[in-house]
């Protein structure tokens, strides 16, 4: 190995936020760690709000979906916590949240040829990051996730007292169920899992049907960043908006009701 | 033809400067170019390192304006127009003098990398592989080894101590072209977990930012790798099926 530098020359240095860069480079970080704090907060904030009504009619706010449970008198405890930490756990580990937390909050580092934050690094080698490599196992819960999120949209067509109609609130849970499909069906775990992790390719029928579907995952694995935002902010509009519906605040507009 | 100020970072090891040189820059050119013209009338000593010019010998690496680019294919009219533009030699590796830098630590890890090990050939003698088996390692071998991705890398520009724990994006390309090939039979899996130290890698992507190759080094070469590594150690659900039926 060649001889270690501990030392950069001028006209650089080493540190904090040590830079050549004269443009706005620290607008991108700035704006993802506003971004994920409204929306990832509102979600911790709603998870506990299980006194304020999250279901109305056929529509479930997505964060409690699959309804396992019914209303808890402890502050503390809420019935969203049965299943929130498998996709909480999914976009923890992901690989793009990673990007975007790791530059954003961590600094490590702000930006690209920006100096990042901590005298010693040592990445994802070590405990507590290493645990990183535990996002396969919540991409495998989040496969589960996909079918019951489509059962519950659809549901959102079926009023259990009215019978089968549609409303605003029947097509916001399907844009949800399908952002949530395309974000989990673009991970890069699960394009190795697909996939990635062969050599050969044209070695027989079963690994060329995987390269067909290696192929698709790979093309929407190219926009994960999209998918990962425009989820994120869709499950956060779903439920405000079916948790206004349910409170009163706003009427859905629905064949069950008319109009 | 317009005037523009170049800021040029002159000096070594010891210490340095920049230094204004005011030159004409016709229109269309790049930021080589404008080097050469300084180079040419105003600094016959600038010690600066080319080769191609068309962005495929990969020599020209510097940071302009503190982003790490090729000189040769960074053009002009990209800045704005009035305002010194700041050249200046690569962080992470020691400066010889002015714009250029020994990356011999580069060629010290390439060294450490097991090299391509066929398997053996068929009946008649030959290899043969499909094209959709070398797609992806065609993109790999793109690669010019412009070491812009491990300048830009904080890993080792932030951490120099880590040059002896990490190899670095470029490798990282390397060792995914090398393990996706179809007729390699060496495992290295080990030495990515270990000796490369793929584990410090956090995916920020700047790698990617850089390369003037357009290579997916991310998403097509870290990520794939770390998946491996997963496979290898921290899978028990594989391991337990890979006990089961031998493979």
């Amino acid at each position: 190995m060649a001889q270690v530098e501990t030392a950069v020359n001028a006209p650089h240095r080493l540190g904090f936020l040590a830079t050549l860069r004269r443009d706005t480079w620290w607008v991108e970080p700035a704006a993802i760690a506003i971004g994920l704090t409204i929306f990832l907060g509102y979600l911790s904030v709603s998870a506990f709000l299980d006194g304020w009504s999250y279901e109305i009619g056929p529509y479930l706010s997505p964060a409690f979906e699959p309804k396992l449970h019914g209303v808890y008198d402890a502050w503390w405890f809420s019935p969203a916590l049965f299943i929130l930490w498998i996709p909480v756990g999914f976009r923890a580990t992901c690989y793009y949240y990673r990007r975007a937390y790791y530059r954003s909050y961590l600094l490590q580092p702000p930006a690209c040829a920006v100096g990042d934050l901590g005298r010693k690094y040592d990445g994802e080698g070590h405990f507590p990051l290493i645990l990183q490599n535990l996002h396969r196992f919540f991409m495998y819960g989040a496969l589960i996730f996909v079918p019951l999120l489509w059962i519950g949209a659809i549901r959102g067509f079926h009023d259990p007292d009215q019978g089968w109609g549609i409303g605003l609130g029947s097509v916001v849970l399907c844009v949800n169920a399908f952002l949530l499909m395309m974000y989990t069906f673009s991970c890069h775990s699960f394009r190795h899992f697909i996939g990635g992790g062969l050599n050969c390719f044209s070695c027989s029928a079963w690994t060329r049907a995987r390269k067909g579907l290696w192929d698709r995952v790979s093309a929407w694995n190219v926009n994960h960043r999209l998918w990962a935002w425009s989820s994120l902010a869709w499950i956060v509009f779903t439920d405000v908006y079916i948790r206004l519906v349910a409170n009163g605040h706003i009427t859905d507009p629905n064949t069950w009701s008319g109009f | 033809m317009a005037e523009v100020t170049m800021r040029i970072f002159r000096g070594n090891a010891n210490g340095g400067e920049f230094v204004d040189y005011t030159v004409e820059a016709p229109e269309g050119q790049v930021v080589l170019d404008v080097i050469h013209t300084v180079q040419a009338t105003l600094a016959n000593d600038l010690a600066v390192r080319w080769n191609c010019k068309a962005g495929k010998c990969g020599s020209c690496s510097a940071e302009v304006n503190g982003k790490p680019r090729l000189m040769c294919m960074t053009r002009m009219n990209l800045f704005p127009p009035g305002e010194p533009i700041a050249v200046a030699p690569i962080k992470t590796f020691p400066l010889i003098r002015d714009l250029v830098t020994d990356v011999s630590f580069n060629f010290a890890v390439a060294k450490e990398i097991p090299a391509f090990k066929p398997r053996p050939p068929e009946a008649d003698g030959t290899y043969r592989m499909m094209q959709v088996d070398v797609d992806r390692g065609q993109e790999f071998r793109k690669c010019i080894e412009c070491f812009l991705c491990q300048d830009v890398c904080h890993v080792i520009r932030d951490h120099p101590e880590n040059k002896e724990r990490f190899f670095g994006p470029r490798f990282f390309v390397r060792l995914a072209e090398l393990e996706m090939h179809p007729l390699d039979m060496e495992d290295r899996t080990e030495l990515i977990r270990k000796a490369a130290g793929i584990g410090m890698c956090n995916i920020t992507k700047c790698c990617t930012e850089v390369c003037p190759e357009d290579i997916h080094i991310t998403d097509n070469a870290i990520i794939p790798l770390k998946e491996r590594v997963a496979d290898r150690y921290y899978d028990p659900f594989r391991w337990i099926f890979g006990k089961l039926t031998g493979k």
